[in-house]
């Protein structure tokens, strides 16, 4: 490993993707950044990467990003049927999905639920700037009651919010994040693809084009200014282990069961542990009446999540290479079978 | 609805083929669901097929799950006619709520054992019939103080009494009865002890003498199956390789996914590691379920999904995802009656120009239509094969009749060759490819090459969309681009036809008069042919077997100078595909419905050919 490649020897250009063509500055972009980043930081072997997303500007970035991984833009709001199907016929494929909050809160809600209690091994990003932006600008089931458009028309309803949702649901991993941060999201990233089971980021991501007022909770002056981190994550992967050591004083380590660690680092009194859920639910409350505030991080991660494909008890070989020696069953069996209906 | 005996809203017809009493009739069992008449219903189906003596059995069941009236229709028939046969001849009567319909039911010379506690029972007129009252709830309470188990075994004299009264061989009704409670020592016991009963009071207080329906051993079902067509589909999913289902339950499709899993988990466990090799997932919706299926496709994995008619409306938009990024998947459709949620226990044969053109757009998918358990089992496998070699969604066609009831069958054969899994790309062959295209058309037969997520070369990756793309998988919103994979798909699905089941022709080859027809509608038109060659109208046919059509369709349409095409639904779903592919022909393509939600009889296709015999069709 030399200053520019990884682990895996590879270069950061070896995540590049094509070129966006979404508006200059929209969040989204940043976010096909910092999964490049997460990617390239991790080591992880593009040709393992299945990319899944819904419709929207948000559901085109996996385009954008690992082009050495296998792409599918599914249909709105039913990408997660389409990752659990793949993530069945290969379980030792890296899934990272990408959502819009139109993709996910409105139309797929059912289907984002369900993942969630399957808990289908994927990284789930939701893209969430509380607008359709590919529709051009209506509101999303995330932005808040009484938020503004820019024609001064007001949203009438309550906001959904998917971590909340996702606790009640019992989701193993579940954080909230700002696209501005990088360095934060990176960090989340990471362990979210080194986690056994669903992890949802809900990353607030600013529309420049058609939510991004001075006074939206999802527009980019808003957020730099009332973003407030619940710890300083970090994420040390398995090959690194020792570096845990040297994390003294304040920091909390969590291992991961399938090796590697989470780090937290308190920033002030208030110290939250993720592996606690009545934490978890005290945090989400706090964001949702502290009006004037977001609260980013690790917010629920619990280690003894087990995915999907360890539930069923799938066989350690791919069922997608399976061939008529393994799948057939004997001529004799055969006939008996037969037999039983005779 | 009741099974009204030759249909009386439709013209019932009146010719028949002539009645045998020995082994050729039908016996009604009119009861009430979640009573327990299945035990003995399947009982006295065994005897009879153990007997040697062909026998289908229909069981008309309400939507419901306790309290509404259920009849379960035994043809006997030594000809081994198998559909409906629209006559009464045996009632066994133990629901007093229709009884008064099932004595009129009862066809002239018919039997009937009705129980003496039926109001009913006391007032019938009927002199053309011969009536037997029978105590079979107080049999039954002598046997059992518990009401619950009273009603149970209630069902058991009725086994006995017709144990006795039609001749069924001793022996075979208790080895049945061991086998239906096989490892419960108690239950045999009391009811083999409840049908000796039954058996015991008919020969005592019945006149077997106005009893002229027997069963008469031959052997005529040695070495054949007995098997429900969901069963038949599920064996043939475990045969072809399907390594995943993702399903959602649904009348009546859901027992061929609970088979296909209750298989799997027997015959694909991993010997060394005890671990699955097969996976199910039960979805959220049908939407879901097919979301499920084309991501395990995609990933390269066999997979299927099942469903009845308002699933496959729900699966629209991911069907033409399917068809258009090129991924493959099965898809069971087991026909029930719509629209809507119609009557969602009775059969029809109404989806067939849905699963041709699901989704918005130019579509046009491959539909399978077997008949029979030997093809569902046969052709369900092969759709394996023909999904992965032309990378699309492939639905197979069946309906709730073939599905959830018992049919005889030839033995299932052990499966010949290997599985065809198409144009699949590896890494090495990729170090030899010059310019690797996702949909390009590389051997002029509209099928591209596909690569599989985790292969290693660079070559090897690319996007999946429903989205524009060109033949690089890259986004287009260039027209020529569009147009060139459009118009390859059209011609991939349009050269598949060599690979799908032909037609089947049978009959009189001088014939005039031909009948095409698909699925469980073969039964039906089997027969009808029998009756029209006896009433000396000879006929030949046509059994359609999947979609596209093969031009041996045209061909038998320009043979014949009249085509009656018979089907289960309204609007002769498969008559006017046929005619779009006979433009010139369309004049003598008629029409020869039944879409009442019973199971199909001969009557219907007899009925639409005789009426233009006796007044000459022009054609
Ligand atoms: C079935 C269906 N209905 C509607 C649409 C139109 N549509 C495309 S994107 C979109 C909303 C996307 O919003 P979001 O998921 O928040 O993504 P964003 O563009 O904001 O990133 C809608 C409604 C569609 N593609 N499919
Ligand atoms: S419309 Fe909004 S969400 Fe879409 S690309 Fe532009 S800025 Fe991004
Ligand atoms: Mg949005």
């Amino acid at each position: 490993m030399s200053d520019t490649t990884n682990v895996a020897g590879l270069e950061k250009k070896d995540y590049a993707g094509l070129k966006s063509t979404l508006c200059i500055g929209c969040g989204h972009d940043q976010i096909t950044r910092e999964i490049i980043a997460a990617a390239f930081e991790s080591g992880v072997d593009p040709y393992n990467v299945v990319k899944t997303s819904g419709i929207g500007c948000s559901s085109k970035t996996p385009a954008y990003f690992i082009g050495n991984g296998y792409g599918i833009n599914s249909v709105h709001g039913r990408m997660p049927s389409i990752a659990t199907g793949a993530n069945m016929a290969n379980k030792n494929l890296i899934t990272i999905g990408v959502s819009g909050d139109g993709d996910t809160a409105s139309i797929g809600m059912g289907q984002f639920c369900h993942a969630m209690r399957r808990n289908t091994n994927m990284v789930y990003i939701v893209e969430n700037n509380g607008v359709y932006g590919l529709t051009k600008g209506q509101f999303s089931a995330t932005s808040d009651k009484g938020a503004k458009k820019k024609g001064g028309e007001l949203n009438d309803y309550a906001d959904i919010d998917l971590c909340a949702l996702a606790l009640e649901l019992g989701c193993g991993f579940i954080a909230r994040s700002f696209s501005g941060d990088m360095k934060q999201m990176t960090t989340l990233i990471r362990a979210a693809m080194n986690h056994d089971g669903f992890a949802l980021i809900d990353c607030i991501s600013p529309c420049v084009t058609f939510n991004n007022l001075k006074d939206s909770t999802k527009g980019f002056d808003w957020l730099r200014e009332n973003n407030v981190q619940l710890h300083e994550v970090g994420f040390v992967p398995e090959y690194e282990a020792e570096k845990v050591e040297q994390r003294a004083g304040e920091t909390v380590t969590v291992p991961m069961p399938h090796g590697g660690f989470i780090t937290l680092t308190a920033l002030d009194d208030e110290k939250h542990d993720p592996t606690d859920p009545a934490a978890a639910r005290r945090v989400l409350e706090r964001s949702r009446l502290d009006e004037g505030h977001v609260f980013t991080g690790l917010v629920y991660y619990d280690r003894e999540s087990q995915a999907l494909d360890r539930t069923l008890n799938l066989a350690d070989e791919p069922l997608c290479g399976m061939n008529e020696d393994q799948l057939r069953m004997s001529e004799a069996d055969f006939g008996t079978l037969v037999d039983s209906f005779c | 609805m009741r099974p009204t005996a030759g249909a009386k809203s439709l013209r019932a017809s009146r010719l028949r083929l002539p009645r045998v009493p020995i082994n050729d009739f039908t016996i009604n069992v009119a009861t009430v669901n979640g009573s327990g008449s299945a035990s003995s219903n399947t009982i006295v189906a065994k005897t009879i097929f153990r007997m040697g003596v062909p026998i289908t059995p229909k069981n008309l069941f309400p939507s419901n799950i306790a309290g509404l009236p259920t009849w379960f229709l035994m043809r006997v028939s030594e000809k081994g006619y198998q559909c409906r046969s629209g006559r009464h001849d045996v009632t066994v009567a133990m629901n007093a709520a229709t009884a008064v319909d099932d004595i009129a039911d009862l066809a002239p010379g018919g039997v009937l054992f009705i129980d003496e506690s039926i109001p009913a029972a006391k007032s019938i007129e009927r002199t053309d019939i011969a009536v037997h009252l029978v105590p079979f709830a107080k049999i039954a309470k002598e046997y059992a103080p518990d009401v619950r188990l009273r009603k149970l075994l209630a069902n058991m004299v009725y086994v006995g009494v017709l144990t006795e009264m039609l001749g069924f061989d001793h022996d075979t009704v208790m080895s049945v009865v061991a086998e239906q409670f096989s490892g419960k020592e108690k239950v045999v016991k009391l009811n083999q002890d409840v049908v000796n009963a039954g058996i015991a009071h008919a020969r005592e207080h019945c006149d077997a003498s106005s009893v002229e329906f027997k069963i008469e051993a031959r052997n005529l079902t040695q070495g054949k199956m007995f098997i429900e067509g969901n069963t038949a589909a599920a064996i043939g999913c475990l045969m072809g390789g399907c390594t995943f289902c993702g399903w959602y339950p649904i009348t009546p499709s859901s027992s061929l996914c609970e088979d296909f899993i209750s298989l799997a988990k027997k015959h694909r466990i991993d010997a060394g590691t005890g671990k699955q090799n097969f996976a199910a997932v039960q979805a959220e919706d049908e939407l879901a379920s097919l979301g499920l299926v084309l991501g395990a496709g995609w990933a390269g994995a066999r997979s299927m999904t099942a469903t009845a008619g308002p699933g496959i409306s729900l699966m629209a938009e991911f069907a033409g995802f399917g068809y258009y990024a090129e991924i493959p998947g099965v898809v069971f459709d087991v026909q029930r009656v719509g629209p809507s949620t119609g009557m969602p226990t009775r059969t029809q044969q109404g989806d067939l120009s849905l699963c041709v053109n699901l989704s918005h757009g130019d579509t046009g998918h491959i539909v399978l239509i077997p008949a029979g358990p030997e093809e569902l089992y046969e052709i369900s496998a092969q759709a394996f094969d023909i999904a992965e070699k032309y990378q699309t969604p492939v639905f197979v066609l069946t309906d709730l009749d073939m599905g959830m009831n018992n049919w005889m069958s030839d033995r299932f054969e052990y499966p010949k060759g290997g599985f065809d899994r198409g144009k699949v790309l590896t890494a090495e062959q990729l170090k030899k490819v010059e310019d690797y295209g996702r949909y390009k058309d590389e051997d002029g037969d509209g099928i591209p090459y596909r690569t599989l997520p985790g292969t290693h070369h660079p070559k090897a990756p690319y996007f999946t969309r429903g989205s524009g793309h060109d033949e690089y998988a890259g986004y287009t919103e260039k027209s020529p681009a569009y147009i060139k994979v459009i118009d390859r798909i059209a011609r991939k699905i349009a050269g598949s036809v060599v690979d799908l089941p032909k037609p089947v022709i049978g009959g009189d080859e001088s014939a005039e008069i031909g009948i095409i027809h698909y699925g469980s509608t073969m039964y039906a038109v089997e027969e009808a042919r029998d009756i029209l060659a006896e009433n000396g109208v000879k006929t030949r046919d046509m059994r359609v077997r999947s979609v596209p059509l093969h031009d041996e369709v045209v061909e038998f349409v320009n043979s014949c100078n009249v085509v009656y095409v018979a089907e289960q639904n309204r609007d002769g779903q498969l008559a006017d595909l046929i005619r779009l592919k006979t433009p010139g022909s369309a004049g003598k393509i008629k029409k020869a419905l039944y879409y009442a939600g019973m199971p199909m009889a001969a009557a219907p296709v007899v009925d639409a050919i005789m009426a233009d015999v006796k007044e000459p069709a022009h054609v």
